[in-house]
């Protein structure tokens, strides 16, 4: 019998029907991949297991784990059980340490309750503990609070809490979206070896199937609540028998169509970037000193080609968004020139600085947060036509918006809405309709379909590589998944503590990257294509 | 840390100036001569101006404040134009009254808020919460004079179990002296804890959306536990920012609820030399008020900083 096994799970918030009759199971020493995109209802999988659900909700069907009917357990079995026999890892290893107690005390708490150990015992587990997850007692005592750490060890931390009492299955819901691909290889190369050393079961929650082909054994295909497919992962990948599984696969690997790549050194570079460095001033030592300032960006020049797509790809942190800060004129450089269809950006003021505002736009990350949700379509993209010299009538400004909005693919029609009538993907065309409504020459996206779900990040691909085709407009993608640069760029640049340390052509750079920071990123970033190939080779 | 201890001192200092500046410039332009005053009605002109002359009235302002700021780093407030005691006798009666009513009500306020926050909190949208959010309502719309009113009815009319009014002194034992400060203790404190109940109960409810109290829950911790241990710490922040402000509130509460319980408080002699236009009294005691307010206020920026490492870190 499996370690965990659910059969005929339906479960309903309120009065909408989140899954229904789902069936998986996880044995010991086993991976399960379970895959779906947004609201699908994998996470409301994962936390009917834990029974952490939220107070609406009806669970119906069986879940036992280990021989016990979670669904009718008591909380104090519960309790018993969460923590001790099944541990929980979550997305956002930033917000899922208590900022205000010590990594040790959190670690150790757990150990404590479940164990009853005394302080010392359990400190002295939780060091074990921390060592094992790769936090050396040298650089990271139990002192040291989460504020203190990047992603990427807080990460760690959690999944020290999760793992310390050996527990029999570990869910992972999501565990290294939050990280950058180097870091999330080695939490996934740590996820591993703990499986394998305690024969732990684990259920590895994630949309994105490259991860899943990577890690788990076996995979479940998740969609509206519902299983599509499930079973052997190498198999179900490979023969692709279930449409869904084949549309999953296809848009993972989509790459939009596009004419060839224009040339740099055609014609006058539409931007110039020449030594530009920033230094931020380090943290205050004593009420007039401060220690020595981080330098963010360090002596970057390069410049870009009129209808030019460049990606600038690096770690998180290695500087990307503060030079894209600083060629948006939203930061100040400490040195160095940053020039904009010939023109100086650099040092200019807010008015000298508007014709060259109108030419250049920006598309963010987060499709939710970029919006003020009081505010009408209309209103939102619109937004950057005050730039324009000549203010345009109303009749004249919803004309625009509706062209913006046909462009990229919405109806005039949603002009009268407000943004949390949208979904993220098409939050996202609205983002890219109010970069483009002034008709810019440059538009610069920060990680622009991270946020999104693999179908909806094709098309939204697809459009960014139609308007540049159309409109002629010059992308400089910021981001760290390298497939979203192979799909949509001519060239790559490599950015690496503030440095630019390789750029070439961007198949390339992606094929055989020469310095260490690119040789690093390629071998990290998860990929469909070699992880089904891998396994099948494994198995034969 | 010692950037942030450092840089929180020097604003109290210059907060402590700026109102001491703030206190006697207002105080000059309130009409009324206390010389006049002192003489009564039937005084010469002449002798007002003698009089003036020795108080040092007639020295130019700038003087004037320097003199008497300078005499309030001794603790020298000067002397009472009344009484012609000097203004610290006069305090070091009252304070005895006002300090232990202030602090009481303080205390009493948390020791009800927060309990009543958690309560809430942790059966959001229940009936219980519901109940409790209500006479929080009712507890912040009613006026603490009306509330000391009723107490009194209650309390000391229908079952007599304490003293209506008045104060017997600390000399008569602690026990009775106590006694009769617990109705107006508790007349000041409820609408205050009434406001922190409501701050910790939404405080609370935030910090229960976190994502690290579904991380404390998934370690197996029961509900209750992962209150106390992991939300209340985090919900503390505005809790001790409102406390910090409330000192201010309940200082300024003694003024009424003093004269409604016949306290010889701070707040019944800064009443009185208010209506005698004693102004040096009335310079000491608010500059006292002030320098107790700014006091508690460091406090809270501290307490900041022991509850939030962040805090401790950054600055």
């Amino acid at each position: 019998m499996s370690l965990l096994e659910i059969e005929n799970l339906s479960l309903t918030i309120g009065n909408t029907q989140i899954l229904r009759d789902v069936g998986l199971s996880v044995a010991s020493g086993e991976v399960m991949g379970l895959v779906g995109e947004s609201g699908s209802g994998k996470s409301m999988t994962a936390l009917t297991v834990m029974q952490l659900l939220p107070w609406a909700a009806r669970a119906t069907g069986r879940v036992t784990f280990d021989g016990i009917d979670i669904l009718a357990a008591s909380e104090d079995q519960m309790c018993a059980l969460r923590g001790d026999d099944i541990g929980m890892v979550f997305q956002e290893p930033m917000t899922a340490l208590n900022p205000v107690k010590t990594i040790g005390e959190q670690v150790a708490e757990g150990i404590r309750w479940h164990t009853k150990a005394s302080r010392a015992d359990a400190e002295d587990r939780a060091r074990k503990m921390l060592d094992r997850v790769g936090l050396p007692a040298a650089n990271f005592p139990l002192s040291r609070y989460p504020h203190e750490l990047s992603g990427g060890q807080r990460q760690r931390v959690v999944i020290a809490i999760a793992c310390a009492l050996k527990p029999k299955l570990l869910i992972a819901d999501e565990p290294t979206t939050a990280l950058d691909v180097v870091l999330q290889a080695q939490i996934l190369d740590l996820l591993r070896d703990l499986v394998a050393e305690n024969r732990m079961g684990l259920l590895l929650i994630s949309h994105d199937l490259a991860v899943v082909t990577e890690m788990a054994d076996r995979i479940t295909i998740l969609r509206h609540g519902e299983v599509m497919e499930a079973g052997d992962t190498a198999r179900t990948l490979s023969e692709q028998l279930h449409p869904y599984t084949r549309q999953l696969a296809q848009a993972s690997m989509h790459v939009p169509a596009r004419a060839e790549a224009h040339n740099a050194g055609s014609g006058k570079p539409l931007l110039q970037v020449e030594s530009v460095t920033r230094d931020y001033p380090g943290p205050r030592t004593s009420l007039f000193r401060h220690s020595a300032p981080t330098r963010a960006v360090d002596d970057v020049s390069f410049s870009m080609a009129p209808g030019q797509s460049v990606a600038l790809v690096g770690r998180s942190g290695c500087g990307k968004s503060t030079l894209a800060r600083m060629i948006l004129a939203l930061d100040k450089s400490t040195a160095g020139t940053i020039r904009f269809r010939g023109e100086t950006v650099t040092g200019k003021s807010e008015a000298e600085l508007k014709p060259a505002r109108r030419d250049m736009q920006v598309v963010f990350q987060d499709p939710y947060g970029s919006f003020d949700p009081r505010q009408k379509v209309e209103k939102l993209v619109a937004e950057p036509l005050h730039v324009l010299e000549k203010k345009p009538a109303p009749a004249e400004r919803r004309e625009m918006v509706a062209h913006a909005l046909h462009e990229v693919g919405l109806s005039p029609r949603d002009m009268d809405k407000y943004p949390h009538e949208f979904s993220g993907g098409q939050r996202q065309r609205l983002s890219i309709a109010r970069a483009i409504i002034t008709r810019p020459k440059l538009v610069v996206a920060d990680e622009p379909v991270s946020a999104l779900d693999v179908s909806i990040r094709a098309q939204i691909l697809d459009l960014f590589a139609e308007l540049n085709q159309k409109l002629g407009i010059a992308y400089l993608f910021i981001t760290h998944d390298l497939t979203v640069a192979r799909a949509i760029t001519d060239e790559v640049m490599v950015m690496h503590d503030g440095r630019i340390v390789e750029r070439g052509r961007t198949s390339e750079v992606l094929d055989h990257p020469q310095s260490e920071a690119a040789k690093a990123l390629v071998a990290a970033a998860p990929d469909l294509h070699r992880a089904i190939a891998r396994r099948l080779q494994e198995e034969g | 840390m010692t950037a942030y201890l450092l840089k929180r001192l020097t604003i109290a200092l210059v907060t402590l100036v700026l109102a001491s500046m703030v206190v006697f410039a207002v105080l000059e332009v309130i009409p009324g001569d206390p010389a006049r005053l002192m003489l009564g009605m039937n005084a010469s002109a002449d002798q007002v101006e003698l009089l003036r002359n020795q108080m040092g009235l007639n020295a130019p302002l700038a003087l004037r404040y320097l003199h008497w700021a300078a005499g309030l780093l001794s603790l020298d407030f000067g002397r009472s134009y009344t009484y012609s005691v000097p203004v610290i006798d006069l305090v070091r009666e009252r304070i005895i009254v006002s300090l232990p009513l202030a602090l009481i009500a303080l205390v009493l306020s948390t020791v009800i808020a927060i309990p009543v926050g958690l309560f809430s909190a942790s059966r959001r949208g229940r009936a219980g919460d519901t109940i409790a959010m209500g006479a929080a309502q009712f507890g912040v719309a009613v006026p603490n004079f009306w509330f000391a009113l009723m107490l009194i009815y209650l309390f000391a009319v229908w079952l007599r179990l304490v003293p209506a009014g008045g104060f017997p002194g600390w000399s008569a034992g602690v026990w009775p002296a106590l006694k009769s400060l617990l109705l107006p203790a508790i007349a000041l404190a409820l609408p205050q804890a009434a406001i922190l109940a409501r701050v910790a109960r939404s405080a609370l409810i935030e910090v229960l959306h976190e994502d690290y109290i579904r991380t404390a829950r998934a370690k197996g911790m029961p509900y209750r536990a992962v209150l106390w241990r992991h939300a209340l710490r985090n919900a503390m922040i505005p809790v001790l920012t409102i406390l910090g402000l409330q000192f201010a509130f309940l200082l300024a509460g003694t003024i009424i609820i003093e004269n409604v319980f016949y306290l010889p408080g701070l707040g019944r002699l800064v009443f009185q030399a208010i209506n005698q236009r004693d102004l040096i009294v009335v310079e000491g005691v608010v500059m006292l008020l002030v320098a107790a307010v700014i006091a508690v206020n460091l406090v809270v920026d501290l307490s900041y900083a022991i509850v939030d490492p962040r805090l401790r870190s950054r600055q």
